[in-house]
């Protein structure tokens, strides 16, 4: 019972469910209790997820090169949900072009977001970075 | 064998007379109840009726071997249900309590203010239902309400079905404030998984264990050996026989039942409602295979105006018939007991306010499809059942039943292109409940479910 809940799904209208099902194996393999909301998830149910499971995190993701538009506006919506502080995790192909990541980076954090992924970074690295954030290990 | 079934109802008491030899339903009869006057004057004057000395009446000399009694009198069993996020755990409660049979007056959600207390206390449920939280998920809600809960100065008993991790602590508040509790498995376990049996058995305990005095139904309860169960149970119990079937004889396969009473409409469907349409992802919670809804605001008598306010605008664009349909809207809400005539005007607005009625309470029974564009292509994604490809449409009880032209009012639960988004049944067969032997079978599928869908599946007719 002293697993940590994770809510993870792909945020807005993106349907790419073969990396979400290895992040949610990845996770449950490293001692987490996922709870996976799956492709196409909105904001809403992101938040509705973790108040409902008192998640301790929330890891979004996006292929589809919208996830600047789907993301923004989160953390506001967390904090009238009570969640405030509730550590976000954002990572996958967040924009489209060939963009600087580190400006990608910074604009993510303005929104609100504690870690920002990186395309192609592995799911094992922000598995140490939540272990920390959680203070797991 | 022969069984005789009891409906004590709000305003009727019905009696089904049953020859389990002859394999028929030997006649019905139904005597008027009131709240004030006792239960078992209705019935021993329903039972005069039935046994009357007049020829032909094959029930003239009928003696029972067995009798099965139902009840939705004195307003049926009245619950509030309480749960965290509304699309969630509030949700899930309020689906528990209606399949339990239950007429769930509110469903609350987060942690409940002093004016819902309030709320709580002016409604005066016979149940509560407390839900919120996953299993080892959030506790300070549900705890807070088991705390508003036992500040409520009335004698409801509480089930509790949420997280267990919370549920030490609630037994103890409710201990320390001498109220009275039940506490039964979460109706959501784990995030979007539904597990509503053990909190409908626990209502449907309470409903026998406090329900059946305090409803002045003990003299009735006295004459039988089987438990009184509520109405809505036992119809529900019969749409999943007759859609079910039994080990020797096939049943009718997916379908949805409407019964439209004087102040509730009620929709059951027994359906899987998987998507009908390519690409669909599914979202929010899932649903019961067999679910049913209760509309408190829609109803032919004491709620006819909220039916009357709801119309959509496009269904009608003639300001004086819409004057005439308000003026005998009025005329009923003032006199429940008002009859059209037949073949009148009144008659067709009647049928039009029916057919209303079902398509608002069926539009909020099915699901949601809505289109996404996405980069791979257009994409669907549906939220609760969808019935589109649904062969069967059963009307039972009240209007549908009375009227002339069931078929008109069972058309409101019709797909409507103007609300195509509402995943409503598009081509389905109807059928009628003529007898109104809903409730009364699925009492006697309880001792003898052979029996009881043999004469469902004979009486459920073919309409048009």
């Amino acid at each position: 019972m002293d697993k940590k809940t994770v809510v993870i799904g792909v945020i807005g209208a993106d349907a790419h469910a073969v990396g979400n099902k290895i992040i949610d194996l990845t996770l449950t393999n490293s001692g987490f209790n996922v709870v996976n909301l799956g492709v196409m998830v909105s904001q809403e149910e992101f938040i509705e997820a973790a108040v409902e499971t008192n998640a301790s995190a929330i890891l979004v993701s996006s292929l589809y090169g919208h996830g600047e538009i789907d993301c923004n506006g989160l953390r506001e919506k967390c904090d009238e949900a009570g969640l405030k502080g509730m550590p976000l995790f954002v990572g996958g192909n967040l924009v489209v072009g060939k963009q600087e990541f580190e400006e990608v980076k910074a604009r993510f954090m303005a929104m609100g977001f504690d870690y920002v992924y990186a395309p192609s970074t592995p799911i094992e690295t922000t598995i140490v970075d939540l272990k920390n954030k959680l203070g797991l290990e | 064998m022969k069984f005789l079934t009891v409906d004590v109802g709000s305003t009727y008491t019905k009696l089904t007379a049953i020859d389990a030899e002859q394999r028929v339903i030997l006649g019905t009869a139904q005597s008027f109840t009131t709240i004030e006057s006792d239960v078992m004057q209705g019935f021993e004057n329903a039972w005069r009726l039935l046994t009357e000395n007049r020829p032909d009446n094959p029930c003239a000399d009928f003696k029972y071997d067995q009798m099965l009694v139902c009840s939705s009198a004195a307003g049926g069993l009245k619950m509030v249900a309480l749960g965290l996020v509304p699309d969630l755990t509030a949700k899930a409660a309020r689906t528990a309590a209606s399949n339990a049979g239950a007429k769930v007056v509110k469903t609350y959600a987060y942690e409940i203010s002093g004016g819902e207390q309030q709320e709580i206390f002016d409604i005066n449920p016979d149940l509560v239902l407390l839900c919120g939280g996953t299993d080892g998920g959030n506790k300070e809600v549900i705890i807070a309400n088991a705390k508003r809960l036992v500040a409520i100065d009335r004698a409801f008993t509480t089930i509790v079905a949420g997280n267990k991790s919370a549920t030490d602590e609630i037994r103890e508040i409710f201990r320390e404030a001498g109220k009275d509790v039940v506490i039964t498995e979460n109706v959501m376990p784990q995030f979007n998984k539904l597990n509503i049996e053990p909190a409908r058995d626990a209502i449907r305990q309470m409903f026998i264990a406090r329900i059946i005095e305090a409803k002045g139904l003990n003299r009735i309860q006295a004459m039988t050996a089987q438990k009184i169960i509520p109405t809505p149970l036992a119809v529900l119990q019969a749409c999943e026989l007759l859609s079910r079937g039994t080990s020797k004889q096939k049943g009718r396969g997916d379908l949805l039942a409407v019964d439209v009473g004087g102040a509730t409409t009620d929709v059951y469907s027994m359906a899987s409602g998987a998507p009908t349409v390519d690409n669909t992802m599914m979202k929010g919670l899932p649903e019961p295979w067999s679910k049913r809804t209760v509309e408190g605001d829609l109803g032919m008598r004491y709620s006819l105006t909220h039916v009357f306010e709801q119309l959509p605008e496009y269904v009608c664009s003639d300001k004086e018939y819409i004057q005439r349909v308000q003026a005998w809207v009025e005329l009923c809400s003032a006199h429940p007991d008002t009859l059209a005539a037949p073949d009148s005007e009144e008659e067709r607005i009647e049928e039009f306010l029916g057919r209303s009625a079902v398509s608002l309470a069926v539009e909020r029974h099915c699901g949601r499809i809505a289109e996404v564009y996405t980069p791979l292509g257009e994409m669907h994604t549906l939220e609760g059942k969808d019935l589109m490809n649904l062969p069967t449409v059963i009307g039972i009880g009240g209007v549908i039943r009375n009227s002339r032209h069931p078929e008109e009012i069972l058309k409101g639960s019709l797909y409507d292109i103007m609300r195509s988004e509402c995943t409503k049944p598009r081509n389905p067969k109807f059928y009628l409940d003529k007898k109104y032997i809903f409730a009364s079978m699925g009492l006697l599928s309880m001792v003898d479910a052979e029996l009881a869908f043999e004469l469902l599946d004979k009486e459920c007719v073919a309409l048009g």
